[in-house]
């Protein structure tokens, strides 16, 4: 069989942010036999102007992404999110693009959330990981992800094979950090109430990790965690994953 | 029509976050929350899709052919001997219904729950001309007492405790003080029951009007609707115009899942037919039958093909009782009648989106609306498009925004190169450094402030992806 092959959408804040995550997508579907490129002109999806009402933004920034990625056998990117913004939102940005419809749809038919790709796609369940210190983690559905791409059983499985690994479900694991980009900044003191109660439910299930498919819920939930020096530290799904694999020297 | 005070939305949404007896009351969202999850388990998720695309496509036709529906619906209320009478506004809608007032005498005018009426403001229209309007719903009476809008579109009065509604009892009804649940109830019971038999007027809302008969059709659990309805001499119903459904059959498909999705309830406790006036041969009922049917605004939105699906909302609530916003913030932050994720959409797509400039914005897009909407009405989409209306929209709906479009713009020419692009994330990361601690920022200046007041801002990184990456096929990329 031909060796798969896919182009890594790293996410513009993966990439100026948490370049760790970057590098352990890399490496986790590396190990899996996948071959990795990186398109090089690739910046940002469009999502933060979309979201920000700059409709018209997110519209060129589309257009490019849909050129940068135009070849790629297919899409693979650390961010529900993210992959949300090409599936569910590029179909209504590019509508005055007829031209486009094709590539549009093409895409796609072939962009994945990375425990997507790895679950459905290489169909892959259990990566033989092990943690070399055990470790308790608990998992946050990311809304995107979990809404618009159906993405919860996945990374489940992923962590409940992982040896040395410990998933305690969260109260609540699939509402809302109170993130929302900008919304963030602009409605501070509500954005901080959603906060707290999540992080209520992350603390009583005492877990050492906090984990996420999204850098971006994790760059909100670990930014309080930190402030309020809580036990759990974010770390990505692939972070986490990637770094069973290396201690099981897979 | 009722004020609109969504431009307060910020301050009204902080008062809610920093009250605490609030905050209890809205908790016990997740009784609803559960009720609704149970409801639907029990009537089988399949089933309960299948329902819900029924829904969808009845209100799809429907809205396509409205002017035709409403024009069946008139004629056939005026066939069973009622008047209906199409309102342009709230103005209009409120001058119809107090000129009826008028023409009858009428001193007391008893109601019960309709949001349209609420919208149209017709209790304080009816005040002004010195016509007693008394709520008969339990919720909206508290909050009449009160002098409140309604805090959730099924339960009007979620935000008060017993000890508040017992202290409004004594101060205004002179009742002694009372803690238990039930004996509040008597209380109002005992009063409103006085109102029911003095009243000349009574008003109600539509579920649902019924193009193929005429009929309108009530959804409530107190039977204080049956009352209004069949008491008094005059019979006024009030309902928006998409609230038209071709046939009564239909009720079959919008009644379950109206109760599942509000309270979990397989039906509310009373469910009203009425059709016209009393009949020569018939003994009960109204003389006189109206129907107000109210536009105030709902044109514009059926004519814009990324809100109209916003007009499949038959209120059931349970976008508001699944928002996480609406569960901090409770339904008087948005200001006007329609709280919750519905109300923003509804809100500014009414009253304008410069007079509701926040309520677009003020959510986290999380999707959770979506998921429980009985009719899937994509509300995180239609959040996005009344965004875009803000900010990209004509002149007269645009609300300026100066800093964040310069910001925008290089944004964009950013993320158009990614030579720029890495640049950029260097010369942030150059210029973090002094500020961060261990790779974190505690503090950011304006407009980025409201982030490090409760959290910490990663700093970025010193080598971004791109400069790390190397091609090498079958190694680490390292």
């Amino acid at each position: 069989m031909a060796r798969k092959r896919v182009s890594l959408f790293v996410t513009c804040l993966v990439d100026q942010f948490y370049p760790e995550v970057g590098e352990a997508t890399v490496r986790l579907l590396r190990r899996l036999g996948v071959d990795v490129d990186f398109p090089a002109d690739q910046t940002c999806c469009g999502q933060v102007a979309l979201n920000g009402g700059y409709r018209s933004h997110a519209v060129a920034v589309a257009r490019r992404f849909v050129e940068v990625f135009r070849g790629s056998e297919a899409v693979v990117a650390p961010s529900g999110s993210c992959v949300a913004t090409i599936l569910a939102h590029y179909g209504h940005l590019l509508r005055d693009y007829p031209e486009l419809a094709e590539d549009v749809a093409a895409l796609q038919a072939r962009t994945y959330e990375l425990s997507q790709y790895v679950v459905d796609v290489l169909g892959v369940d259990d990566l033989g990981a092990r943690l070399s210190s055990p470790t308790t983690a608990t998992y946050h559905d990311c809304c995107h992800a979990l809404r618009e791409l159906g993405v919860a059983a996945q990374p489940r499985k992923l962590l409940s094979a992982v040896n040395g690994l410990a998933l305690a479900e969260m109260k609540d694991a699939a509402a809302c950090c109170g993130f929302g980009g900008s919304f963030a900044v602009k409605f501070a003191d509500i954005s901080t109430a959603i906060l707290d109660e999540k992080l209520r439910n992350v603390d009583a299930t005492g877990a050492d990790v906090l984990t996420a498919v999204d850098s971006s819920c994790l760059m909100h939930l670990g930014g309080a965690l930190r402030r309020r020096g809580s036990r759990a530290r974010p770390m990505h799904l692939a972070e986490l994953l990637c770094l069973g694999m290396e201690d099981a020297k897979l | 029509m009722t004020e609109v005070l969504s431009a307060h939305f910020k301050a009204q949404a902080a008062e809610a976050i920093g009250n605490a007896t609030i905050q209890e009351s809205l908790d016990r969202l997740v009784n609803f929350r559960q009720g609704r999850v149970d409801a639907v388990a029990e009537y089988g998720q399949e089933r309960w899709d299948a329902l819900s695309a029924r829904a969808r496509s009845i209100k799809q036709e429907t809205l396509e052919h409205l002017d035709y529906y409403l024009d069946q619906l008139s004629r056939n209320v005026e066939r069973a001997g009622g008047h209906v009478f199409f309102a342009n506004d709230a103005q209009e809608a409120n001058d119809y219904v107090t000129g009826v007032a008028k023409a009858h005498g009428v001193k007391t005018v008893i109601k019960s729950k309709s949001m349209v009426s609420e919208e149209m403001g017709i209790a304080a229209a009816m005040e002004s001309m010195d016509i007693e309007a008394v709520e008969t719903d339990l919720g909206e009476y508290i909050i009449q007492l009160a002098r409140e809008a309604p805090y959730h579109i099924i339960a009007p009065a979620l935000h008060k405790s017993k000890e508040e509604v017992s202290e409004l009892f004594q101060r205004i009804l002179g009742a002694p003080a009372e803690s238990d649940i039930t004996a509040l109830a008597g209380i109002a019971r005992q009063t409103l029951r006085e109102k029911f038999l003095q009243a000349d007027m009574g008003m109600t809302g539509a579920n649902f009007g019924v193009a193929e008969t005429g009929a309108i059709v009530m959804v409530t659990n107190e039977g204080n609707g049956r009352m209004c309805s069949s008491l008094p001499r005059v019979h006024v119903a009030t309902m928006g115009m998409e609230r038209v459904i071709p046939r009564l059959r239909d009720v079959a498909t919008y009644l379950p899942l109206l109760t599942r999705s509000a309270t979990g309830q397989r039906i509310s406790s009373y469910v009203s037919i009425v059709n016209g006036p009393r009949r020569r041969d018939e003994e009960d009922g109204p003389q006189e039958f109206h129907l107000v049917i109210l536009n105030n605004g709902r044109s514009r939105m059926l004519a814009d093909p990324e809100l109209r699906e916003a007009l499949y909302c038959i209120r059931c609530g349970a976008c508001l009782n699944a928002c996480p916003v609406y569960g901090k913030v409770g339904g008087h932050a948005y200001g006007w009648v329609y709280p919750g994720p519905i109300g923003a959409v509804v809100t500014p797509s009414l009253v304008g989106v410069p007079r509701a400039k926040d309520l677009p914005f003020a959510s986290t897009l999380c999707g959770a609306c979506r998921d429980v909407c009985p009719l899937k009405i994509d509300i995180p989409r239609m959040l996005l498009k009344l965004r875009s209306d803000a900010v990209e929209g004509p002149a007269d709906v645009r609300v300026p925004r100066r800093v964040e479009s310069l910001m925008m713009h290089a944004w964009r020419r950013m993320v158009a190169s990614p030579r720029l692009f890495s640049l950029a994330g260097k010369a942030a990361s150059a210029v973090q450094a002094p500020l961060s601690r261990k790779g974190a920022l505690r503090w950011l200046p304006l407009p980025l402030s409201g982030w490090t007041r409760t959290r910490d801002f990663p700093r970025a990184a010193m080598r971004p992806f791109r400069a790390r990456w190397r091609n090498d096929e079958g190694r680490d990329g390292r």
